[in-house]
C-alpha cells in the first residue's frame, strides 16, 4: 500500500496486486507506448526534453541527465557511441534498482531505448551486480521479448534504428558502480577507475568511444519525460531538484521499506515519524545516513542554517533542525550531508556509533579496489582502527590519527571511492567525538599484548 | 631523432614543433611546450615533483597519488577575461583540490605549485600510506640504496610510525620468471612492470590479484615472465619487490663503482652502467640513450659479463714447448712471435680477426698487418649471425663489424674458408687468432695443426688454443677503454671498470709490441695516442677523440645493412649456418 503523500511515478506499479515484469502486463499498462512517440521525434528535441526537465541522476552524483548526454557532439563524433546501464545497485542501505529489475524491468528498458535513440546508440549494455541473479535472468528475458515485439534488435518499430542490448553481469565488485570502473570491468578488465582526465566516459568510454552511462532509475524516468513533456517533469518537485526520487529506508524505523516521493516534497521527520511510522521500539532517534553508507551522517538534535525563498521572494537564512531537513539534493548537500542513492539508513539511541562505523569501515575496506595508494592503503587502516576502538581499546590519539587518515584520503584518489571511505569516518568522528574519546581512567590504556610482541615498524 | 627502440610513449619528448605556452611554476612564469604533463615540466624545470607509477615511457596510470600538486588556472572576470594582477601578469584561480602531475599536462596560464603546503601535506600523506604495510626490511633488501621509497621517504616523509595496527603479509619469494624473484610485501603497487611487459615487449603475464590493501602483483597463472627484457622491470620497479636473480644479496649498490660503457653483446650497443667492486663486475644496467637503447637492455647483454671473471681464463702469456704450455714474460714472447713471423713473406700469414675488439684495437691490428705486408696477409672476422627482436637485438651479434670493417680487416667473414684451404694447401703457414676460436669458425683442427706457427690472442683457452704456440692474454671489453660502431654507424665508447687480470693485457698494446717486433718501434703509448694515429690513417676519425665521443656516442657512419642482405659487387654472403652462433655470453 502506498503510504499517504507518495508520489509514485517509477514505482507506479511495483507491489500493485496482478502486476508481473512479462512484457503483456506491461503492454496492458500502457507500455512502450513512450518509445512509439519517441522514435517519430528527433534525437536533438529529446535530448532537450531531458533537459528542460532538470532530471538530474538517480545514481548518488546527481549529475544533469541532459548535460552528460550533450557532451557527445553527434556533428563532431566519428566513433560508436555506447550507452551503459549501471545496474550494479551496491551502495549500502540502496535497494531501489532491485524493485525496478525484479518488479517493473520493461519500465527501464523502455526507457534505455528511447535514451539510446536519444543518443544515436546502437549498442548498449546493463551492467548488473552479480549478486542479482534473478534479475539478470529475468532481463534476458525481457529484451527477448522486447526484440520479439520490435521495440528492440533490427529496424525498430519500422523506423531504421537498429539497437542491442546485451546484459552483463559484474562478479561481485561495489567498484564496478563506478562508471569507470565499469568500463573496464565491461572490456573484461580489472574494475579499476580511470584517471579523468582524460577519461571522460563521453569523450573515451567503453572502448575508447563516447559513452553515456546510467542509473536504472534515471533511465526509467527517461520514458516519463517522453511521456508529459519535460517542462511538466520539470514541476514535479523543486526547481533543479525536479522529479521523484525513490527512497529506501532502513534500520531502526517501525516501516523499512522504498517509498516515492516528489523530491523535497517532504522533510526528513516526516518520511521517519510519518511515513515509517517512528523509531522502533519506543526508542529515540540518534543518527541519520541520508544518502547511501557513504553519505555524511547527521545527528539527532543538530541544527543547520540554510538558505530559503522567503515569501516575498528574497533569499532568507532559515534554521532547521534534522526533522526539518527536506530531502532534496540542494538541501541535503547544504547541511553537510548528499542525498546520494537515496538510502536513508536510521539509527537510534541503542546503537554504539563505534560501532557503527567499524562496520561501514569494514565494507569499504573490503570493496577498496586497490588500484591508488591512499584509498587501498587508508580504507583498511581505518578499519583496523575502528575495529579496535569497537573493541574498547582506544587511546587518546585515535580520534585525531583516525581524522587524520581520513583527511589524507578524501580528494586524493583516482575516484570518489576515497569520499566514499573517508565521509563516513569524517563525520562519524566529528557528529559523535564522545564516543571516540578514550574512557577517562587514572591508569594508562594497556598497549595490546601482539603490539608488544610485534612493535610497531617505522611506517 | 633515430630512436632504435620503439617505446610505447615518450612522454618526457615533446614533439620539436610543439608550440609553447606560459606556466606559472613555483611562482615563476617560465614557457615550456604545450601538452608537457606536469611532472615532465617540473623535472626540467628544477622543481621535481617525486613519483612512484609514473614512467615516461609507458602509459600514465596516475595511481601512485605521490606527484598530487596544487593546480591554479587563470582567473577569470565577469567577461570571462583573464584578471591581470599588479605585477602585470595573470592572476591565477588555485583549485582547492590536487591534481596528480602524471596526467595533467599543461595548458596557458596554468599555476603549478609543488612546494605549497597543500602539495606538501599530500606527499607526506602517500608516503605514509606507502609505507605502512610495507615491510621496511631494507637491511637486507637489494633495493637498498637506489630505492625510491627510502629515498622519498628521506625526503618528504615522517621520523615516527603512527602505525600501530598488524601488517598486511603477502607472499614472499615468488619465482615468476627464470630471471626475477618478485616479494610481494615489498611492492606498491605502481604496476610499472605490468605496463612494461605488455605495452614493451607485449608479454602481458603480470598483473594483479586481490582486493584493496590486500592486492598482490602476481603472474598469470602457467605462466613465466621470461622475455629477453624481464630484467627491466628489476630496473623500473622503484621498490625492491623485483629482484635479479643474478644480483640479488650479491653487492649493496652503494658500493658500486659506476663506469659508463656499452654493451657488447650485439651491434646494437646499449648504453649501460657497468657496476663493479675492486676486481669484480656484479651487474650492467641500461643506461638512458635516447638515440640507442632508450632506458632498456635486453637481459641476454645485461647478464653477459660473467665470461670476465671465468676461472679459466689467461692470465699470463704461454708458450707451447713440447707437449704443454709454459708461462712465458710478455718481451720473451714478443720477441719470439716476432722473430718467427718475419721468416714468412706476407702470403704466407693469415689473421682471424673479431669484430668484438674495439676500432683502437683493431686499429693496432692492421698497422701489424700492414708491418707484416699489408693486403697480402689474409684476413677476416669471424660473423655471428642471430635474430633481430624488434626491440633491441641486433641479427649481428657482433658489437663492433663496422669498426673491423673500415680497418678492412673483414667483415663477413666469407674468407675463412679461403683462409682454411691455404692452409691445408700449405700456402699459409702463419695464423694468428685474436679473440676468436678458428675451429669454431669452420677451420678444422686439423688445419690448425698443419701451421708453422699459431698465435692465439683471447680471454679463455679454446680449440684454437689448444693448437697455439703462443697464447697471449688479452683484455675484454669492460676491461679497456675504446670505441665501437654500433649497427646504426653511431660511434660510441666504452670505458673500463676493471684492470684486465693478472698479466694479461689491452689487445692494442699486444698488437703494437707485435708491431714492434716485427717491424721496429713506434711512439704509441696511450689510447689516446692510438686514436689519433687511427684519426690520421681513417679520416673518418679525424676531428674525433675518444673524449669527444662523450657518455651518448655520436652518428658517424651510415647505418649498416642487416647481417646476410647481400651486398653490391660482392659476392652474395654465405648461409649463417655456416658459421657457428656463439652464445655472446661465452665467447670462444
Amino acid at each position: 500500500m502506498p503510504a499517504p503523500a507518495e508520489r509514485r511515478l517509477i514505482f507506479k506499479h511495483i507491489d500493485r496486486p496482478g502486476y508481473t515484469p512479462d512484457i503483456e502486463c506491461y503492454l496492458r499498462h500502457g507500455g512502450y507506448e513512450q518509445l512509439k512517440k519517441a522514435v517519430t521525434m528527433k534525437p536533438a528535441d529529446l535530448i532537450n526534453e531531458v533537459k528542460v526537465s532538470g532530471l538530474r541522476g538517480r545514481g548518488g552524483a546527481g549529475f544533469s541527465c541532459g548535460l552528460k548526454w550533450s557532451f557527445i557532439d553527434p556533428a563532431k563524433n566519428t566513433k560508436p557511441v555506447y550507452l551503459i546501464c549501471n545496474a550494479d545497485e551496491s551502495e549500502p542501505g540502496t535497494f531501489k534498482d532491485r524493485q525496478i529489475l525484479h518488479k517493473d524491468p520493461h519500465q527501464m528498458i523502455e526507457g534505455m531505448i528511447i535514451s539510446c535513440f536519444a543518443n544515436h546508440a546502437h549498442l548498449a549494455y546493463i551492467y548488473i551486480r552479480g549478486e542479482f541473479p534473478h534479475g539478470a535472468r529475468l532481463l534476458e528475458k525481457c529484451l527477448a521479448e522486447a526484440k520479439a515485439k520490435n521495440f528492440l534488435g533490427q529496424d525498430i518499430l519500422g523506423t531504421g534504428y537498429d539497437l542491442e542490448i546485451y546484459v552483463h553481469r559484474g562478479a561481485g565488485a561495489y567498484i564496478c558502480g563506478e562508471e569507470t570502473g565499469l568500463i573496464e570491468s565491461l572490456e573484461g578488465k580489472r574494475a579499476y577507475p580511470r584517471i579523468k582526465p582524460p577519461y571522460f566516459p563521453a569523450v573515451l568510454g567503453l572502448y575508447m568511444s563516447p559513452t553515456i552511462v546510467n542509473n536504472v532509475e534515471t533511465l526509467c524516468n527517461v520514458k516519463h519525460i517522453v511521456e508529459m513533456g519535460g517542462a511538466a517533469f520539470a514541476k514535479i518537485g523543486k526547481p533543479n531538484n525536479t522529479g521523484t526520487r525513490v527512497l529506501c529506508v532502513s534500520g531502526d524505523v517501525v516501516k523499512p521499506g522504498y517509498y516515492e516521493f516528489e523530491v523535497g516534497a517532504l522533510t526528513l521527520g516526516e518520511l521517519i515519524y510519518d511515513v515509517c511510522g517512528g523509531i522502533r521500539n519506543g526508542r529515540k532517534l540518534k543518527a541519520v545516513i541520508p544518502g547511501g553508507s557513504s553519505a555524511k551522517v547527521l545527528r539527532a538534535g543538530e541544527k543547520y542554517k540554510i538558505k530559503q525563498k522567503g515569501a516575498d521572494g528574497a533569499m532568507a537564512e532559515k534554521e532547521i533542525t534534522l526533522d526539518e531537513v527536506p530531502l532534496d539534493f540542494d538541501t541535503m548537500a547544504a547541511v553537510g550531508s548528499m542525498a546520494g542513492s537515496g538510502g536513508v539508513i536510521v539509527m537510534d539511541d541503542s546503537r554504539n556509533m563505534v560501532q557503527c562505523l567499524a562496520n561501514i569501515a569494514e565494507f569499504y575496506a573490503h570493496e577498496s579496489c586497490g588500484q591508488c595508494t591512499p584509498c587501498r592503503e587508508g580504507s583498511l587502516w581505518m578499519k583496523k582502527i575502528t575495529t579496535r576502538l569497537a573493541a574498547g581499546e582506544i587511546h587518546a590519539n585515535d580520534p585525531a590519527l583516525l581524522k587524520s587518515v581520513a583527511d589524507n584520503i578524501a580528494g586524493r584518489t583516482i575516484c570518489a571511492f576515497g569520499e566514499a571511505c573517508a565521509w563516513p569516518v569524517q563525520s562519524f568522528l566529528a557528529k559523535f567525538p564522545e564516543e571516540f574519546a578514550a574512557p577517562p581512567s587514572p591508569a594508562p590504556a594497556a598497549a595490546p599484548a601482539q603490539a608488544q610482541a610485534q612493535p610497531a615498524a617505522r611506517g | 631523432m633515430s630512436v632504435l627502440v620503439k617505446n610505447p610513449f615518450n612522454h618526457d619528448i615533446p614533439a620539436a614543433d610543439t608550440p609553447l605556452v606560459n606556466v606559472q611554476l613555483n611562482g615563476a612564469w617560465i614557457q615550456v611546450p604545450k601538452g608537457t604533463n606536469v611532472v615532465e615540466v617540473a623535472r626540467k624545470n628544477e622543481a621535481f615533483l617525486p613519483h612512484y607509477c609514473y614512467h615516461p615511457k609507458l602509459s600514465i596510470p596516475g595511481n601512485c597519488r605521490m606527484c598530487l600538486f596544487e593546480m591554479g588556472t587563470p582567473k577569470l572576470d565577469a567577461e570571462r577575461k583573464p584578471v591581470v594582477g599588479a605585477d602585470g601578469k595573470p592572476e591565477i584561480a588555485w583549485m582547492p583540490r590536487p591534481q596528480i602531475g602524471c596526467a595533467t599536462n599543461v595548458t596557458e596560464g596554468m599555476g603549478i605549485r609543488t612546494d605549497s603546503p597543500l602539495a606538501e601535506e599530500c606527499r607526506k600523506g602517500v608516503m605514509e600510506f606507502l609505507l605502512i604495510n610495507h615491510p621496511l626490511d631494507c637491511p637486507i633488501c637489494d633495493q637498498a640504496g637506489e630505492c625510491k621509497l627510502q629515498e622519498f621517504s628521506y625526503d618528504y616523509g615522517q621520523a615516527g610510525s603512527r602505525f600501530t595496527e598488524h601488517k598486511v603479509t603477502k607472499p614472499k619469494r615468488v619465482d615468476i620468471g627464470e630471471r626475477i624473484v618478485l616479494d610481494d610485501e615489498r611492492c606498491i603497487m605502481c604496476s610499472r612492470c605490468v605496463r612494461f611487459a605488455k605495452e614493451m615487449v607485449h608479454d602481458d603475464v603480470l598483473g594483479f590479484t586481490e582486493r584493496g590493501s590486500h592486492t598482490t602483483l602476481a603472474i598469470h597463472p602457467g605462466k613465466r615472465f621470461d622475455s629477453n627484457y624481464s630484467l627491466n622491470t628489476v630496473d623500473i620497479c622503484p621498490v625492491g619487490a623485483l629482484t635479479s636473480k643474478d644480483f640479488r644479496f650479491k653487492m649493496r649498490v652503494w658500493f658500486l663503482k659506476e663506469t659508463k660503457s656499452v654493451c657488447t653483446g650485439c651491434a646494437t650497443g646499449c648504453n649501460i652502467v657497468i657496476g663493479s667492486r675492486e676486481k669484480t663486475i656484479y651487474r650492467y644496467t641500461p643506461r638512458v640513450n635516447e638515440e640507442v637503447n632508450s632506458h632498456w637492455m635486453c637481459d641476454q647483454g645485461r647478464l653477459g659479463f660473467h665470461y670476465a671473471h671465468d676461472p679459466a681464463r689467461l692470465t699470463v702469456p704461454e708458450a707451447r714447448a713440447g707437449g704443454g704450455f709454459f708461462p712465458a714474460s710478455w718481451p720473451d714472447a714478443l720477441a719470439q712471435i716476432g722473430a718467427r713471423l718475419k721468416a714468412f713473406i706476407p702470403s704466407q700469414i693469415a689473421l682471424v680477426a673479431s669484430a668484438r675488439l674495439t676500432n683502437e684495437d683493431l686499429f693496432m691490428l692492421a698497422s701489424l698487418r700492414g708491418a707484416l705486408g699489408g693486403e697480402g696477409v689474409r684476413s677476416d672476422v669471424v660473423r655471428r649471425v642471430g635474430q633481430a627482436d624488434g626491440i633491441l637485438r641486433s641479427a649481428d651479434l657482433n658489437p663492433n663489424t663496422a669498426g673491423a670493417r673500415l680497418m678492412r680487416l673483414g667483415g663477413d667473414g666469407a674468407d675463412l674458408s679461403d683462409i682454411a684451404e691455404a692452409i691445408e694447401r700449405g700456402l699459409v703457414k702463419a695464423l694468428i687468432v685474436t679473440h676468436e676460436d678458428a675451429v669454431a669458425a669452420g677451420i678444422p683442427a686439423a688445419t690448425l695443426g698443419k701451421l708453422d706457427l699459431l698465435v692465439y690472442v683471447g680471454l679463455l683457452p679454446n680449440a684454437t688454443a689448444e693448437w697455439a704456440h703462443f697464447r697471449l692474454p688479452g683484455a675484454a671489453p669492460m676491461e679497456k677503454r675504446g670505441s665501437m660502431i654500433n649497427a646504426q654507424g653511431r660511434l660510441q665508447r666504452l670505458n673500463k671498470a676493471l684492470a684486465a687480470p693478472g698479466a694479461a693485457r689491452e689487445d692494442w698494446e699486444i698488437f703494437r709490441d707485435l708491431k714492434s717486433a716485427v717491424g721496429g718501434g713506434n711512439g704509441i703509448h696511450s689510447i689516446e695516442e692510438v686514436f689519433k694515429a687511427m684519426a690520421a690513417a681513417h679520416p673518418e676519425f679525424s676531428g674525433w677523440s675518444l673524449s669527444k665521443i662523450g657518455d651518448g656516442g655520436v652518428p658517424f657512419l651510415p647505418p649498416a645493412p642487416a647481417p646476410g642482405a647481400p651486398t653490391q659487387g660482392t659476392a652474395p654472403a654465405r648461409p649463417a649456418d655456416l658459421v657457428p652462433l656463439v652464445n655472446p655470453a661465452k665467447p670462444a
